[in-house]
């Protein structure tokens, strides 16, 4: 873990030995390059973080280019959880035994991506932590249950996405209702913790490491009276404009794909698996809208069109395919200030964004 | 104040005609220089060595004087015609004192007794205090389910609020007592302690139920060094309060003051029980949470999706979710029992159970283990089940279920199945190029009919393929992008065609999250998968593929 072991003269060669496993499907030959790398003295942290977790990075980032499907991207992650649970089980590597307090690590319901939680889960049992990993998306019922029953003494929630930022409002203020402060990771609160903020989370850390070193400082109890209802943290809530988007997804995006008919000429030529996607990306398009209202913030929304415009180009989807269907859900939710800003804010970017010449698949913005 | 004590009082000045001369309020007048010009009887009676001539710091308590020496002088305006009130103690009584002017500039000072009214609205303050203590305490009790939480919610605010320190002991467990400190600092600490509770008076009775002992009988002496907090300097005095359960006790409230801190008093000791039965109500109701969990924890374990692997060099894995949130069992399920040896046929079994929920779930349970018991047979698919057929009609639940088995076997680096569906739609293989294929295998529902017919399907993998299970529950997710349309067999078909050459659990991961993203928030029936998967790379049968070394690339 030390910075020395960290920038390891070997560990671009580990990292790529792992990525071109990975890449190829091949879990065993993933596991002995990890396990190997770990024998011959690398630290076991730095394998989990720096091998590991920046090879699922790029994993992440190739997915983005257009260079991984889906499907290998889950046979990556499959690859890495096999690999993480073959250094937790090797006896000589396995790590202390637990000599601290207990805590829960979960995922938001809802929320896949569970191998970045996971790993905080390794890094906190190699440091005496006892630790209760529960996975990807975890109901919040069953996590508050497994608080009650287990009494432990914090949470750690992860979430990647930002449209899960309201189920993880739900789970953050439910576990500090039940006594239970909570640490917040992952990509859905922002790079720099802001949303973890929002939220009311009682600590945030941008990477696992910081994470690990909040939490051994220790986060106090909540107030057993702090009990809040999402309006105490998110005031302008009481506007109803998050509750009209998500309570109305569907006929949104129905109406969306009517008119962009119309706006769209090239659409008209779609297949029924083009249209699909396209009812896709409305779909994400209107989830991140309302994860933008509901934290107030227009720059979630418009980082993600920014996204969305390099995924499409890599894809080769024209990526001006975006403005019409804000213009169109623009003009659907003209009644709504704050969804109307946000949009014209998107539509702005977008603008500025695309005549920028990009090589398909850089992949840059992930 | 009774008039007929004007007997008493001597000859009054003029000013005392007034109308104030009879007023039934002590009433003296001052100059403004602090001289008293006059008196009615009633102040006589009150302040006795008032007399007219005299000076007022002299024969008035301090507070009437200096207040009076606040006051502006001057000629009586319509604006200061009153100054402020101001209060203070005559022998055991308290006075309000509210002054006014008079046209010829002197002050008039109507004295009134004050002290009921101040009681009540003192004990109406402390009720009040003490109404919102209780009130948030019970919030902040009923917060947790957890037993050492509500321990450590009830030392700290009885800490905070009604003692230097406080210490919750709980009912003994396994000779050894749960015991909660809260000291001064507000730290709390957890400890178990074995120690024997009838030394300490007042406890051992609190612990079985018993009223309370008076804190004025508990010899502070006799407190017990495991129950006083280090940084408590020496005890002065300590109430012993039972916390009562749902029936029984639910442990024991110790309040501790420092030495040199006055006792309890009674009302601070009956606040004390009105807390401590909060406190036993909460702590009862995570007791009893605890319980029922522990039970259906372990009445659940069994009906719980097991955990799969690979055996004898064939990788399985299994994905489950119920269809309601707040449960963990439901009408799908999946079993992997492994061959004795890697020469045995290992058998698979994906079932759905008409229904979902809990009652699904037990019947799942019996079907699980009836398949158990059967497995000897397992080399004739029919005739297990018929013998599942036959043990559900004769059973009393009119439910029925659907059932896929596949024995599973691996010769050289091919992996051999023998694939039979009751009644449940055929499982789905992709093959090392990415084509996917249906398993021809039929069946009848089993549980309905008396006599049922199946067909058995051979499958082959090659290294890197998989033959996929699952329940209806994933085809028939209801979602997408527009919410209403069903995922349906084609999309498990389109989504199975990229995991060639993927890991068993990579297969499942893939194929479940497409169905439950397709869902979204909407509701869904039970969804259970399962792969059986050909590795890619060849590796010894003895290992779990964890192990490194110990096998071939």
């Amino acid at each position: 873990m030390t910075a020395a072991n960290a920038t390891h003269p070997g560990l671009t060669a580990v990292r790529d030995r792992l990525w071109t496993a990975v890449r190829a499907g091949d879990e065993y030959e993933a596991c002995a390059v990890v396990v190997g790398a770990v024998e011959s003295g690398l630290d076991p942290e730095t394998a989990l973080l720096d091998v590991i977790g920046a090879v699922q990075l790029r994993v992440g980032t190739e997915w983005a280019a257009n260079r991984l499907t889906v499907a290998q991207e889950h046979a990556a992650t499959a690859i890495h959880e096999r690999v993480v649970a073959a250094l937790a089980h090797d006896p000589e590597h396995r790590g202390p035994a637990p000599s601290r307090s207990r805590i829960t690590v979960a995922c938001v319901d809802g929320e896949w991506h569970a191998l970045p939680a996971r790993l905080l889960a390794e890094v906190l049992r190699r440091r005496g932590w006892q630790v209760d990993f529960l996975g990807a998306h975890v109901p919040t019922p069953h996590l508050i249950a497994h608080l009650h029953q287990t009494g432990a003494r914090v949470v750690a929630l992860s979430a990647t996405l930002s449209p899960h930022l309201p189920t993880a409002h739900a789970a953050i203020t439910a576990c500090q209702a039940v006594g239970v402060p909570v640490f917040a990771g992952g990509a859905a609160f922002g790079t720099d913790g802001r949303y973890a903020r929002a939220l009311g989370a009682d600590a945030w850390a941008p990477h696992a490491r910081e994470a690990a070193r909040v939490l051994d400082r220790g986060l106090a109890r909540p107030e057993p009276l702090a009990i809040r209802q999402t309006v105490d943290d998110l005031p302008h809530l009481t506007d109803q404009e998050y509750t009209m988007v998500v309570g109305t997804r569907r006929e949104l995006l129905k109406e969306a794909l009517v008119e962009l008919e119309d706006r769209f000429p090239p659409m008209r030529a779609y297949s029924d698996r083009q249209r699909q996607r396209t009812a896709e990306d409305i779909g994400h398009i209107l989830d991140h809208l309302a994860a933008a209202l509901y934290v107030a913030d227009e720059d979630l929304f418009i980082d993600f069109i920014a996204w969305t415009a390099d995924v499409l180009t890599a894809r080769d989807v024209p990526a001006h395919s975006l403005d019409p269907a804000l213009e169109v859900l623009g003009l659907r939710l003209r009644d709504f200030p704050r969804a109307t800003r946000i949009l014209r804010a998107a539509r702005d970017t977008l603008a500025r964004h695309l005549p920028a010449p990009r090589k398909p698949g850089d992949g840059q913005h992930v | 104040m009774d008039t007929s004590q004007h007997s008493l009082v001597g000859p009054l000045d003029a000013p005392t005609e007034g109308a104030w001369g009879s007023a039934p309020y002590p009433v003296l007048v001052a100059d403004i220089q602090g001289g008293v010009v006059g008196l009615n009887p009633a102040a006589a009676v009150l302040l006795p060595t008032a007399a007219v001539g005299s000076r007022l710091a002299d024969v008035a308590p301090a507070w009437i004087a200096s207040a009076h020496e606040q006051l502006t002088p001057g000629p009586a305006t319509a604006d200061d015609a009153a100054g402020s009130a101001a209060h203070g103690c005559l022998g055991d009584r308290v006075f309000q004192g509210r002054p006014s002017r008079t046209d010829d500039g002197n002050v008039m000072w109507w004295l009134v007794d004050d002290t009921d009214r101040r009681k009540a609205e003192v004990s109406l303050d402390e009720e009040r205090r003490r109404t919102s203590f209780l009130a948030a305490a019970s919030s902040a009790l009923l917060a947790s389910l957890n037993l050492e939480r509500c321990m450590e919610v009830t030392a700290s605010l009885a800490a905070e609020h009604l003692a230097d320190a406080a210490v919750v002991v709980a009912p003994a467990r396994g000779g050894r007592f749960p015991v909660t400190h809260c000291g001064a600092d507000g730290q709390v600490v957890h400890r178990l302690v074995e120690a024997e509770p009838a030394g300490v008076p007042g406890l051992g009775e609190a612990l079985r139920g018993f009223p309370p002992v008076p804190s004025r009988w508990i010899d502070p002496a006799g407190i017990a060094s495991w129950l006083v907090p280090e940084d408590l300097p020496g005890v002065g005095s300590a109430v012993v309060t039972p916390l009562p359960g749902h029936g029984v006790p639910a442990g024991a409230l110790i309040l501790l003051r420092a030495g040199d801190r006055q006792a309890f008093s009674e009302s601070e000791e009956i606040f004390a029980r009105l807390f401590a039965a909060r406190a036993g109500a909460a702590m009862s109701a995570a007791r009893m949470y605890a319980e029922q969990a522990a039970i259906t924890s372990t009445l659940m374990r069994d009906l719980l999706p097991p955990t799969l692997r690979a055996v004898h060099g064939v990788e399985y894995a299994g994905a489950y979710r119920p269809s309601a949130e707040s449960d963990r069992v439901g009408g799908d399920f999946y079993d992997v029992h492994p061959g004795t040896d890697a020469d045995r046929e290992t058998m698979v079994v994906l079932g759905d159970v008409c229904g979902k929920g809990l009652e699904a779930a037990v019947l799942t349970g019996k079907i699980r283990n009836t398949l158990q018991a059967l497995l000897p047979l397992a080399g004739d698919h029919q005739r297990l089940l018929e013998l599942l057929n036959g043990a559900l009609i004769n059973s009393h639940h009119t439910r029925f279920a659907t059932l896929l088995l596949a024995s599973v076997r691996r010769l050289g680096r091919t992996v051999h199945l023998r694939v039979t569906s009751g009644g449940h739609p055929p499982p789905l293989v992709v093959r090392a190029d990415g084509r996917v294929e249906r398993v021809d295998t039929r069946g009848s529902l089993v549980g309905v009919f008396w006599n049922i017919a199946s067909t058995t399907a051979h499958v082959e993998l090659a290294p890197g393929e998989t033959c996929l299970l699952f329940t209806d529950g994933v085809t028939e997710a209801r979602g997408g992008p527009l919410g209403d349309e069903m995922f349906g067999p084609e999309r498990v078909e389109d989504a199975l065609a990229h995991c060639a050459g993927m890991p068993a659990e990579a297969v499942v991961d893939h194929v479940r999250m497409l169905a439950e993203q397709w869902v979204g928030h909407g509701t869904h029936d039970d969804m259970a998968l399962v792969t059986v998967t050909a590795p890619r790379h060849a590796h010894l049968s003895a290992v779990d593929g964890h192990t490194r070394g110990r096998f071939t690339a």
